[in-house]
C-alpha cells in the first residue's frame, strides 16, 4: 500500500472517530433554545416536552425579582411580550442580573407551569457599550443612531 | 485636532480607494508608475489613519463630551491610563482601531519587501487596501466614532468597572494585533494565487507575518482568560462562548499553517493546503468578528449590535468567493512535486498535526454555528455547549500533545528503527513513569493519567533535545553550560524557540488536566462560623468567617467578608471577597454591583472564594472553589510568549533560503539533525 494511502485511511479514521463525537454529543448534550412564545407552543403541541431541557432566552419582568430567604435562591418572571411566565433558579446569580436583563435560563419546564432553571446567564446589553438612556432619548442621540 | 481627525477620515478612505484600484490595475497593466502610486496611496493611508487616530485619543483625553463616543465611554474622574484605553473599548472606536492597526502593518509589509518580491507587491498591496477601505467605509458610515451630540453633558457615563483592569486594558488591542496580521498573509496569497507566483517566494512574508498573529493571538487569548478567572468570579477561564471560539479558531489555523510550512519548504509538499490554511485564518477572523459584532449567535459577551454585522457578512462572502475563484482556477500551479514516502516520518507526523488542529478548528466552528444551522435545517436553535466541545477537543487535543513530542523528534522521510529507538526511548519511559507514579498516588481519572503520561513524554523530548545539544556544544566548543545554552538557542531560534513553545503548551495542558480536579462548595457562613472540607489533594481546609464588613469609598461602597484559612492545621492567613457597587461623583450608582474575588495562589492550587450575597448583617453566602494547577495557564501561556519571541527574532546573519528542495539528496539520518522550528 502507498504511504499516500495509508496516510488517508488513518486521517479517515481520525476524522470519523471526531465526527462520531461530534454527531453522538449534539445527539446527548444539544439543547433547545427558545422564546417563551415557542415553548409555549411546543408544550401545547406536544405536553411530553416538559422534561425535555431548554434554554430560554427573555428578558427578566421588572420588579419580579425575589430573592428567597434562604439565600441562594431567586424566584422571577421573564417574559418576551407576549408569554410570560414563573422561573425559579437556586445557585450563584451573576452579578449582571437584575430587573429588565435579557436572559438566558436552562433547566426544564415543571408541571406546574413553573420554570426550574439550574443555569442562569445575564446579559446586559450595556455592558460593554454604555450609551445611557437618558441620552438615548436625545434627538442628537437618535440622529447619531440612525447614522449608525 | 478632532476636527483634523474626522476630515483625515474621509481622506483616508478616498486613499485607500485610489490604492486598490491603482494597484490592481498596474498589477494587471504591468505599469511600475501605477503601482508606485498605489504603494503611496497606502502609506498616505496610514498617515491619515493615524491622525484621525491622534484626533480621537486627543477627543478622549481633553474629555470633549460633545463627542457621543466620549461621552458614552469615559467619565471625567476615570484614570487617565483608561482613558486612553476607551479608544478601543467600543465598536465605533474599534473599528478605526483595525484601521490603524491594518494600515501600519500593510505599510511595513509593503515597505520592507517591495525589493524583495517585486512581482507580489501590486497585488499584495492592492488586497490590502481592499480590506482598508472595507473597515474604513464601515468605521464612516456605520460605526462612526467622530458623531457629535447636539448637547453638551456634564459628565461621560464612564468606563464599566469589570473593564477597568490592566488585562482588560491590553487584551483587546493584542487580540487586534493578532486579528489583523492575518490580513498579511492573505494579502500575500492572493497576489501570488493573481501573479501565479507561487514558488517559495511568497511563503517567506506569510510565515513571519503568521508568527506574528500567532504571537499577539496567544497573548490575547491567554490575557482574556486570565480576565474572565479573576474578574468574573464564576471559577474558570474558558467557557466555549462563541466570541472565545472565534478568537480561538484562527489561532488553530495559524497554528497548523506554522507547521506545515515546514514540510513545504523541506519537502515541496502541501502547497495547496498551505494557500488554503492563510487564507482560512484571514476569514476566520473577519468571521469571528462578524459573530461578535452582529449578535447572530447568543454570547454572554453582548457588544452592541449594530449594522456592522451585515457590512461584515457581506465582506466574508465576498472574499471567501474571490479566493475560491482564485485557488479553483490555479490548481494546476500548485500540485505536489513530492510524493509522502512513509507513515514513520516527520512529514506524516506534521500531516497528522495538521489534520487534528483544523478538525479542532472545524468542531469548534461547527459547535459555535450549530444554532444557527440547526434553524435553518430544522426551525429549531439547537445550542450545544461545553459538554460538546470537550468530548470532542479532549481526544483531539491528547492526539496532538502526543504529536507535539512525535513530530520535532522523527527523522524526515522515512525514520528507521534506530532513529526510534534513539530519539523516543527515554522520553517514552519517563510518560509511563509518570502515569504510573501518579496513579499510585491515587489518580485514576483516565483522560488525565493519559493526559500526564504525555505531558510527561513531551517534557522527556524536549529536555533530550536541549540536553542533546547543549553536550553537543560543550563537546565541539568546549563551552560551559551557561553559554552553550544560550548559543545553541541564539544559533538555532526557530528550533530552539519553538521547544519553548511546546514546552508552554505542556504546562497549558496539564493545567487543563488538572480542571478535571476541580470542586465547588457552597456555604452559609455567620461571623465566627466555620467551614471545614478537603482540596484534591488531600488536605484538609478549615475556614472562620471573620464576618461582613462595609465600607463606603469615594467612588465605591463596599461590602467584605474575610475568611481565615488553615491548611492541615496550619495558618495561611486571611482571604477576602467583595461585592462592590461603583457611584459617580453625585453617588449614583454605576452599572450592577460587581465581585471582587478572592484568590490564593500557589503552584499546585488556587483557592477561588465569591461572596455571592449577605443576609442580615452578617451572614455571608459564599462559594469556596478549589482549582488545581489553574496558575500553570498563565505561566504556560507566558512561556509561549518567551518561545514566540525567540522565534521572531530576527536572524543576524541570514542562511541561504531554506525552501527548496535539497532536503530531497540528504540521506534520512543526516535529516534527523536539521533545524526544525515551530
Amino acid at each position: 500500500m502507498k504511504p499516500r494511502t495509508k496516510f488517508l485511511i488513518g486521517g479517515a479514521l481520525v476524522l470519523s472517530v471526531a465526527g462520531y463525537l461530534m454527531a453522538s454529543s449534539i445527539k446527548d448534550t444539544g439543547v433547545y433554545y427558545m422564546t417563551p412564545t415557542e415553548l409555549t407552543a411546543k408544550l401545547q403541541a406536544d405536553p411530553s416536552f416538559v422534561n425535555a431541557g431548554v434554554k430560554v432566552g427573555a428578558r427578566v419582568v421588572p420588579g419580579s425579582v425575589q430573592r428567597a430567604a434562604g439565600g441562594k435562591e431567586y424566584a422571577f418572571r421573564v417574559t418576551d411580550g407576549s408569554h410570560t411566565f414563573p422561573v425559579v433558579y437556586r445557585g450563584i446569580a451573576p452579578d449582571t442580573f437584575t430587573d429588565s436583563v435579557d436572559v438566558v435560563v436552562s433547566g426544564r419546564m415543571g408541571t406546574d407551569g413553573t420554570f426550574q432553571a439550574t443555569e442562569l446567564l445575564a446579559k446586559c446589553a450595556s455592558r460593554y457599550e454604555n450609551a445611557p438612556q437618558k441620552y438615548k432619548e436625545t434627538p442628537g442621540y437618535k440622529a447619531g443612531a440612525r447614522r449608525a | 485636532m478632532i476636527l483634523i481627525g474626522e476630515l483625515s477620515l474621509w481622506v483616508a478612505l478616498l486613499m485607500a480607494a485610489w490604492s486598490a484600484t491603482v494597484s490592481y490595475a498596474g498589477g494587471a497593466l504591468r505599469r511600475n508608475d501605477l503601482v508606485s502610486s498605489g504603494v503611496r496611496g497606502l502609506y498616505a493611508t496610514f498617515a491619515m489613519i493615524l491622525l484621525a487616530s491622534v484626533g480621537l485619543w486627543t477627543a478622549l483625553l481633553t474629555k470633549d463630551f460633545s463627542l457621543e463616543y466620549v461621552a458614552s465611554h469615559i467619565s471625567a474622574n476615570m484614570p487617565a491610563v483608561y482613558i486612553f484605553t476607551a479608544f478601543w473599548s467600543g465598536q465605533a472606536g474599534s473599528m478605526l482601531f483595525w484601521a490603524l492597526i491594518l494600515s501600519m502593518y500593510g505599510t511595513i509589509a509593503i515597505a520592507t519587501s517591495r525589493s524583495r518580491n517585486r512581482e507580489l507587491v501590486p497585488w499584495a498591496t492592492g488586497t490590502i487596501s481592499a480590506i482598508l477601505l472595507f473597515f474604513i467605509a464601515t468605521t464612516c458610515f456605520k460605526a462612526n466614532p467622530f458623531v457629535r451630540l447636539d448637547f453638551l453633558p456634564v459628565d461621560g457615563r464612564g468606563m464599566n468597572p469589570q473593564l477597568q483592569n490592566p488585562g482588560m486594558a491590553i487584551h483587546p488591542p493584542n487580540l487586534y494585533l493578532g486579528y489583523v496580521a492575518t490580513a498579511i498573509p492573505f494579502a500575500f496569497a492572493i497576489a501570488a494565487l493573481f501573479s501565479r507566483r507561487l514558488d517559495a517566494e511568497w511563503l517567506g512574508v506569510v510565515r513571519r507575518w503568521t508568527l506574528l498573529s500567532w504571537f499577539f493571538l496567544t497573548i490575547g487569548i491567554i490575557l482574556g482568560m486570565w480576565w474572565a478567572y479573576v474578574e468574573l468570579g464564576w471559577g474558570g477561564y474558558w467557557a466555549w462562548d462563541p466570541v472565545e471560539n472565534s478568537s480561538f479558531l484562527p489561532w488553530l489555523t495559524n497554528t497548523a499553517f506554522l507547521h506545515s510550512i515546514m514540510i513545504q519548504e523541506k519537502r515541496g509538499m502541501l502547497r495547496k493546503w498551505n494557500v488554503v490554511l492563510v487564507v482560512v485564518s484571514f476569514l476566520l477572523a473577519i468571521f469571528g468578528t462578524f459573530i461578535t459584532r452582529s449578535g447572530v449567535i447568543e454570547s454572554v459577551h453582548s457588544f452592541a449590535q449594530s449594522p456592522v454585522g451585515t457590512w461584515f457578512a457581506t465582506f466574508f462572502f465576498l472574499a471567501t468567493g474571490i479566493t475560491i475563484y482564485l485557488v479553483g482556477t490555479r490548481l494546476q500551479d500548485l500540485e505536489a512535486k513530492v510524493e509522502l514516502e512513509s507513515m514513520v516520518s516527520r512529514e506524516a507526523a506534521f500531516l497528522y498535526n495538521n489534520l487534528v488542529l483544523v478538525g479542532i478548528a472545524f468542531a469548534v466552528l461547527w459547535g459555535t454555528v450549530f444554532p444557527i444551522l440547526s434553524e435553518w435545517a430544522t426551525g429549531n436553535k439547537i445550542t450545544v455547549g461545553p459538554p460538546f466541545f470537550n468530548t470532542v477537543n479532549v481526544p483531539l487535543g491528547l492526539l496532538l500533545l502526543a504529536l507535539t513530542g512525535i513530530g520535532p523528534l522523527i527523522a524526515w522521510r522515512r525514520a528507521s528503527v534506530s532513529n526510534l529507538k534513539r530519539q523516543f526511548a527515554a522520553p517514552a519511559a519517563f510518560g509511563v513513569v509518570v502515569a504510573a507514579v501518579l496513579f499510585a498516588l491515587g489518580m485514576h481519572a483516565v483522560y488525565a493519567l493519559v493526559a500526564y503520561a504525555l505531558c510527561g513524554f513531551v517534557t522527556g523530548t524536549i529536555v533530550q533535545e536541549f540536553y542533546k545539544g547543549v553536550r553537543a556544544r560543550q563537546t565541539i566548543h568546549e563551552e560551559s553550560l551557561i553559554p552553550a545554552f544560550v548559543h545553541l538557542v541564539g544559533r538555532n531560534r526557530r528550533r530552539y524557540g519553538g521547544y519553548i513553545v511546546h514546552a508552554g503548551i505542556v504546562m497549558l495542558f496539564a493545567a487543563f488536566a488538572g480542571l478535571a480536579f476541580k470542586t465547588e462548595n457552597d456555604v452559609t457562613l455567620k461571623t465566627g462560623e466555620t467551614f471545614d472540607v478537603r482540596d484534591p489533594y488531600g488536605h484538609q481546609w478549615r475556614f472562620i468567617s471573620q464576618g461582613v464588613s462595609t465600607s463606603n469609598r469615594p467612588d465605591r461602597d463596599v461590602i467584605a467578608v474575610g475568611l481565615e484559612m488553615f491548611r492541615d492545621g496550619k495558618r495561611l492567613g486571611i482571604i477576602t471577597s467583595e461585592k462592590r457597587q461603583y457611584l459617580d461623583s453625585q453617588h449614583q450608582t454605576l452599572f450592577q454591583p460587581i465581585t471582587q474575588v478572592g484568590i490564593r495562589s500557589t503552584a499546585q492550587l488556587d483557592t477561588y472564594v465569591v461572596l455571592a450575597g449577605v443576609r442580615g448583617n452578617d451572614v455571608a453566602e459564599l462559594r469556596v472553589t478549589f482549582n488545581p494547577l489553574v496558575v500553570w495557564v498563565w505561566i504556560g501561556g507566558f512561556v509561549m510568549m518567551i518561545g514566540g519571541l525567540i522565534v521572531m527574532w530576527p536572524q543576524a546573519e541570514r542562511r541561504p533560503a531554506q525552501a527548496g528542495y535539497a532536503a530531497t539528496i540528504r540521506t534520512p539520518r543526516a535529516e534527523a539533525e536539521l533545524p526544525v522550528g515551530v
